[in-house]
């Protein structure tokens, strides 16, 4: 089971890094989306997955008897897609904005803060 | 314990609601700020006297709960940034208008405090991830305040290279999860010294190192500095540059020092070698630049190659200097900005062809930046001197020839950039006429906040022993883990 998903985080892992390596902005926001969502499989995975025994102390016990599946991986999960939500909605404005701005969807036409014919400074007085 | 992040988060949300009223705003943000470096200042008092401090939420014992742990790195560290924001909100009463304000400089100023002392405080590794992010958001909001085009070309650069940071790190914690199983930083620093050998350990340390260095705008990943630095309010770039790219330090020092030692001794050669990258080639970029703005932005790189040359020995002297050479690091590049508005708002420009003649105009305000100036090249008096000399006296101590002639030929670059800086913006006789007139009470504004940062450099430069003494301690903390791991788990614990 482990091994199946490994493959599948490495799929995305490699679909989020083509799109990232694309000069478009729009790819490049979408890659990032989908590398997060690779590295959260990844958590999912790393805490090894088990799905017949649900983590559920029974009255009378203190701790869960025999082997159950790990819930901290879905908490740690879940955090992370709330906080990954909220970057690729606030990066997916500025990428509108900055298409509205710089007249520029492409990373060679963003230049407006790193000018290419940026003059050195004086040499004397 | 966790007053220095209860209170700006509390306040920030207060100030969240207060948005209309724009006259608060700045006095709520400075109260809550003075609060805080109050509350750090005990703490880092309490932690100085007694040990580091644990504090664990809702009761759920380590290491299933989640810790704070103030050592004296993480308290000492908090309590310098807290003090580099206060000094940041009094010079944005003159620097944020009122646009600003109504775009909510203060609410993101305080969560992004928030962030920045969670991040140093936090005992879990998980933990320090959503700090990191709670940082990042706010630090998104101060980037783009004002929405001008270069702004937002900035801002897109930063904050993917920044998110891409982020997600890597989490992807290491994943790793570091799957195999020792815990997140609390004290059980992982107890478990992975049994797994030497048995877990893939170097991969994680390396893509901690990737992840963080990005975070620290080490060479080959810090183009997002550069192209962002300079475009926000000066204000919020000298927040930026004084804080945010030593919270990678900061966190690199935490995982590579004090988890990893083993990994960080097979990692030194290639920390070694970006750390020299990183001196030369910054030093080399500010020398590259008429705008100023731009070119302490390549300074701020250069004082990366040199923290991070601590990080390559591991030995205590240079994980001491690294410390201590933060400490300046965020007191002298804040200084740097605030300075930069300061030569902006008496000489009229942000540009070393355009300004002139700000000797004539305000010789306080070319004393102020002589000093700052010598800081931040590394000559005293300034504090950037001891820090350096115990970094090349590390290096040397190691045999690493190059990494000490780095940080001395580095240091040499940056005095001549500086240099010319003073020569072009002070001495030369203004001939544009660009000079603002600035009036008594106006000055007196914008120079308070450039005294407060100068007088604890001077204080750093000339009477460094105490400050070595911390950290030192804050060093020792690091390398011997067991005082840290010991108070996380008074009991042993399983």
């Amino acid at each position: 089971m482990e091994a199946v998903f490994s493959l599948l985080v490495g799929l995305f892992f490699v679909v989020g890094i083509y799109l990232i390596l694309s000069k478009h902005m729009i790819r490049i926001v979408l890659g990032i989306a989908v590398f997060g969502n690779a590295v959260n499989l990844l958590i999912f995975t790393s805490g090894r997955l088990m799905r017949e025994t649900a983590p559920i102390i029974p009255a009378g016990l203190d701790q869960v008897p025999g082997p159950a599946a790990n819930p901290l991986p879905q908490a740690l999960i879940l955090t992370a897609i709330v906080i990954s939500f909220s970057f690729f909605a606030f990066v997916l404005v500025l990428a509108y904005r900055a298409y509205q701005e710089i007249g520029a969807d492409d990373t060679t036409g963003m230049r407006i803060s790193e000018p290419r014919d940026d003059a050195l400074p004086p040499m004397g007085y | 314990m966790i007053a220095p992040v209860l209170i700006p988060i509390a306040l920030g949300a207060l100030l969240l609601m207060l948005r209309q009223y724009f006259r608060w705003q700045a006095a709520v943000a400075s109260i809550g700020l003075l609060l805080m470096l109050v509350a750090n200042a005990a703490l880092l008092a309490r932690v100085l006297s007694d040990g580091p401090l644990v504090m664990t939420m809702g009761r759920w014992l380590p290491p299933f709960g989640i810790s704070f742990v103030a050592d004296p790195l993480g308290a000492g560290f908090a309590l310098v940034a807290t003090f580099v924001a206060l000094v940041c909100a009094a010079f944005s009463v003159r620097d944020i208008d009122t646009i600003g304000r109504r775009y909510g400089f203060y609410p993101f100023l305080m969560l992004m405090m928030a962030g920045v002392n969670g991040a140093f405080l936090t005992g879990d590794i998980f933990n320090l991830y959503v700090w990191f992010e709670v940082f990042l958001i706010a630090s998104f909001g101060l980037l783009i305040l004002g929405s001008q085009r270069a702004q937002i070309d900035g801002a897109a650069k930063y904050a993917i290279l920044n998110l891409l940071a982020t997600a890597l790190f989490l992807a290491a914690t994943a790793y570091l999860y799957g195999a020792v199983g815990t997140l609390n930083m004290a059980d992982i620093t107890r478990k992975a010294s049994g797994l030497h050998g048995s877990a893939p350990l170097t991969t994680i340390a390396a893509l901690y190192l990737l992840a963080f260095g990005m975070k620290a705008a080490a060479f080959p990943l810090n183009f997002w500095l550069p192209a962002s630095y300079h475009t926000p309010r000066i204000v919020t770039a000298a927040l930026f540059g004084g804080l945010l790219t030593k919270i990678g330090i900061y966190a690199l020092l935490r995982v590579l020092i004090m988890i990893f030692p083993v990994e960080r001794s097979t990692l030194s050669g290639v920390i070694e070698w970006v750390a020299i990258a990183t001196m030369i080639f910054g030093a080399m970029g500010a020398l590259a630049q008429t705008d100023i703005r731009r070119m302490f932005g390549f300074v701020v790189i250069s004082g990366v190659g040199v923290m991070l040359s601590g990080v390559a020995l591991g030995s205590a002297l240079g994980v001491s200097g690294t410390i201590l050479y933060a400490v300046h690091s965020m007191l002298a590049m804040a200084a740097l900005y605030l300075l930069a508005g300061a030569m902006k708002e008496v000489g009229g420009s942000f540009l070393l062809t355009d300004l002139g003649g700000i000797y004539r105009n305000s010789p306080l305000l070319t004393c102020l930046a002589f000093l700052i100036f010598l800081a931040a090249a590394g000559l005293p008096p300034g504090s950037g001197l001891w820090p350096k000399v115990m970094l090349a006296k590390a290096s040397i101590e190691a045999g690493e020839g190059w990494l000490a002639g780095a940080i001395l030929v580095s240091g040499f670059l940056a005095t001549i950039a500086l240099g010319r800086v003073f020569l072009l913006a002070f001495w030369r006789d203004a001939e544009t006429g660009l000079g603002t007139t600035v009036n008594a009470g106006q000055r007196l504004e914008i120079y308070t906040p450039l005294i407060a940062l100068a007088v604890p450099i001077v204080i750093l430069g000339i009477f460094p022993e105490q400050f070595i003494r911390i950290a030192d301690r804050a060093a020792g903390g690091l390398i011997d883990s067991a005082v840290y791991v010991q108070s996380v788990f008074p009991t042993g614990g399983n």
